[in-house]
């Protein structure tokens, strides 16, 4: 097997998860670059090639090495500078036009995957809401990493055309976050204590965690399915949402004062932001994840709110959750709400929390507990152990170890389980939360 | 129709006072809970961006104010509305902006036994303003296409739509309780397609709210805007042309129209699509007629 891009989380830790699948001889993952420490460990077993698959040296690679299984887990990653943005169109589409080539080459190759990302849908008003693997959209995503996408796309489609022998898989990732994945997204929301925003706008925000993604690779490399598949966690939150999930503030920039705020941005003390990454973010798209469930029988472990709390939490809050929840309380002490309503103890039936259980639709009343609960994420985690009932499954791994998360046993979390979860999008309590 | 004055200074003076006060305790404790909700983003949205939460605190009190005193509604037979799965509610539009949208979702949350939230659907316009876009979504509307709507009625949610569309909000005030032509008929087959029931709609008022006696189209071209409307107070009084006239209103729920006796394949059959269509538009016209008589006066009602 070959695998691309192991200099990043994605490729590495795939690589290294293949290298232990029994029946698997060989693992050898290439990259133009040489592997950090930590990507080399995550690759374990796997050996690593130093070759660009730009260049024809990797028809050689896989001819010699009688490789059957390329993953292209490389490509499309999205750049914001406008330098890397050349640069990644060259390794994104032209990368991959030699990779493809190779493959065609080479008759031992039977299975091959590419990761694609779902920008291919754009983002436009005149699309629906939710898209799924067929969806015709309006236009095509101009320029960019999205455009790149759809032309690897298209790549791929006539390569499958080519050699009808090959099974040929296209995951549609949502964006990727995770503790250990370092993109611009994670770095953007790593700003502090003001995340920058599109003004006027909210988009929603659909996410995969970085351990699923290696996962539901895993699962295509060895399964049998191919075509295109939207991968994403269930549910997902608006940018401004997850800017508060993250114990910061969003800071709305209208569009056209994006460049100059980002250069000035760059004089002032709070750091400089990307306006790339602003507008990155400001795509908000939401994916349909029946085929997923469906057809590759996998279900991420995270959810979308689940994957940024569990990215957020390797971030250091500007305004955390207690701190509010505590200062909530002195302001209704002064406003002359009941005094109980501070010191109610671990029952937690205060007025406040009443309403607020109220609007939840009755939500989980254990980490309505107060404000002693550890670690500073208990209000942010609320909805997590609400959905994290439904799907006890999942708890050994949204438990997994801080500095790096346990890679899925797929066939434990996802073949085990009952594939109920028709709708993917939809909040667990009840829909309209009106108290009644 | 409203209580002439029914602030706290004229009540009697009240035995339970505790209650009250709780009752006020009550809800600016869940104020507080809300912005905290707020702060920390702790709160469920849909995949369509739908925020229950804020729908509820932000978007529905000043509707509620404006459903109550300003518009006095009067909401009929509310109950034809089903109280469980999915629904599509089909209405007339007017108004020159889309108030009677936002009217007819709170009658049926407020007025329903069940309380259900409508999901309106809207024009692509509406999404690709800024502010006004994302607020929509969060109270709970999306993009009226086929793939939408379906969505939305297979997972068991009430679904409104107004295919008169701009047609019908931008009509002349002459052409008042005159429906237009009801689009492609799309809502027909989305409805047979999910095997809901539709239920018509009729809404009487809100065609006085702003009369549109003209609409200057070369400034509608230049704004991207389907018209761009004059009326008595608009753009004569500037902001102050934005105050809706006080008409009084009436919304009926009609008698729930089944789709699931159809035959299958019904939806592709472009006749069956279009007998619907009519029988629905004919059913909401006989009832703006029959409302308008029984209003009287636009204003005093």
């Amino acid at each position: 097997m070959l695998v691309t891009g192991v200099t990043r989380y994605i490729g590495s830790a795939l690589a290294g998860l293949l290298a232990d699948q029994p029946g698997v001889d060989r693992v050898i993952g290439v990259d133009a670059a040489l592997p950090e420490p930590a990507e080399r460990s995550r690759m374990g077993a796997a050996e690593f090639v130093r070759a660009d698959i730009r260049n024809p040296l990797i028809a050689r690679v896989l001819v010699a090495a009688a490789i059957d299984t390329v993953v292209h887990a490389s490509a499309s990653a999205s750049p914001v500078t406008a330098a890397a943005r050349s640069m990644a169109k060259e390794m994104n589409v032209l990368g991959t036009m030699q990779l493809l080539a190779a493959c065609q080459q080479s008759m031992a190759v039977q299975r091959l995957l590419v990761r694609s990302t779902a920008a291919v849908y754009g983002d436009s008003a005149r699309d629906p809401a939710v898209a799924d693997e067929g969806l015709q959209t309006s236009s095509l995503p101009f320029g960019g990493a999205a455009r790149d996408a759809v032309d690897i796309e298209g790549y791929v489609r006539s390569f499958a055309r080519r050699r009808p022998d090959v099974r040929v898989a296209v995951p549609r990732f949502a964006q990727i976050v995770g503790p250990t994945v370092r993109n611009p997204l994670t770095n953007h929301f790593s700003l502090s204590p003001f995340v920058p925003v599109l003004a006027g706008r909210d988009a929603r925000l659909q996410l995969i965690h970085e351990a699923d993604v290696v996962a539901v690779l895993r699962r295509l490399v060895l399964g049998d399915f191919a075509g295109t598949v939207n991968v994403a966690g269930s549910g997902m939150l608006t940018v401004t949402q997850a800017v508060h999930r993250a114990g910061r503030l969003p800071l709305p920039i209208p569009r056209s004062a994006l460049d100059i705020a980002g250069r000035l941005s760059a004089l002032s003390p709070l750091g400089a932001f990307s306006p790339a990454a602003v507008r990155l973010l400001a795509e908000g798209r939401v994916l349909d994840t029946r085929k997923l469930h469906t057809e590759v029988g996998f279900t991420p472990v995270f959810s979308t709110p689940e994957a940024f709390d569990d990215f957020a939490r390797t971030l250091r809050p500007f305004l955390d959750p207690d701190a509010v929840r505590s200062a909530e309380r002195r302001l209704g002490g002064l406003l002359g709400l009941r005094p109980p309503l501070a010191a109610d103890g671990p029952s937690g039936a205060t007025v406040v929390d009443r309403a607020d259980r109220a609007v939840r639709g009755g939500g989980s009343p254990a980490n309505q507990a107060g404000g002693n609960a550890a670690a500073g994420t208990a209000t942010a985690k609320t909805s997590t152990a609400r959905t994290g009932t439904a799907r006890t499954a999942t708890g050994r791994n949204v438990a997994g170890g801080a500095e790096r998360p346990r890679l899925v046993g797929i066939d434990g979390s996802a073949g085990g389980r009952p594939k109920v979860r028709r709708r993917s999008g939809s909040p667990p309590g009840p829909a309209g939360g009106r108290p009644r | 129709m409203t209580d002439p004055e029914s602030g706290p200074g004229e009540l009697p003076p009240q035995p339970d006072s505790p209650v009250s006060e709780a009752g006020w305790q009550r809800s600016l404790a869940g104020g507080l809970a809300f912005l905290r909700r707020r702060l920390t983003g702790d709160y469920q949205v849909d995949e369509f961006g739908y925020d229950a939460d804020f729908t509820e605190h932000v978007l529905l009190p000043p509707l509620r104010l404006l459903y109550e005193r300003w518009f006095r509604v009067t909401a009929l037979t509310v109950e034809n509305v089903p109280s469980t799965g999915g629904a599509l509610l089909v209405a007339n539009h007017s108004g020159t902006i889309a108030v009677d949208a936002l009217m007819t979702a709170l009658a049926v949350a407020d007025h329903h036994p069940a309380h259900r939230m409508l999901r309106m659907l809207g024009a692509d316009l509406l999404f690709d303003t800024p502010v006004l876009g994302p607020l929509a979504r969060r109270g709970g509307n999306t993009l009226a296409c086929q793939e939408d709507a379906e969505r939305l009625l297979n997972s068991g949610e009430v679904v409104s739509v107004f295919p008169e569309g701009f047609k019908g909000v931008g009509k002349p005030f002459s052409q008042r309780y005159r429906l237009q032509r009801f689009g492609r008929g799309g809502f027909v087959s989305a409805a047979v397609r999910a095997g809901v029931p539709i239920v018509p709609c009729a809404i009487v008022g809100a065609e006085e709210i702003y009369p549109m006696i003209g609409n200057i189209k070369p400034l509608a071209r230049a704004l991207g805007w389907p018209y761009f409307p004059v009326t008595p107070t608009f753009p004569l009084l500037g902001p102050l042309g934005a105050i809706p006239l006080p008409s009084k209103w009436l919304i009926e729920f009609g008698e729930p129209i089944p789709t699931d006796d159809l035959p299958a394949g019904a939806a592709e059959d472009p006749m069956v699509v279009f007998n619907l269509a009519d029988r629905v538009r004919e059913t909401i016209q006989q009832s703006l007629y029959r409302l308008l008589l029984r209003r009287g006066h636009p204003f005093l009602g």
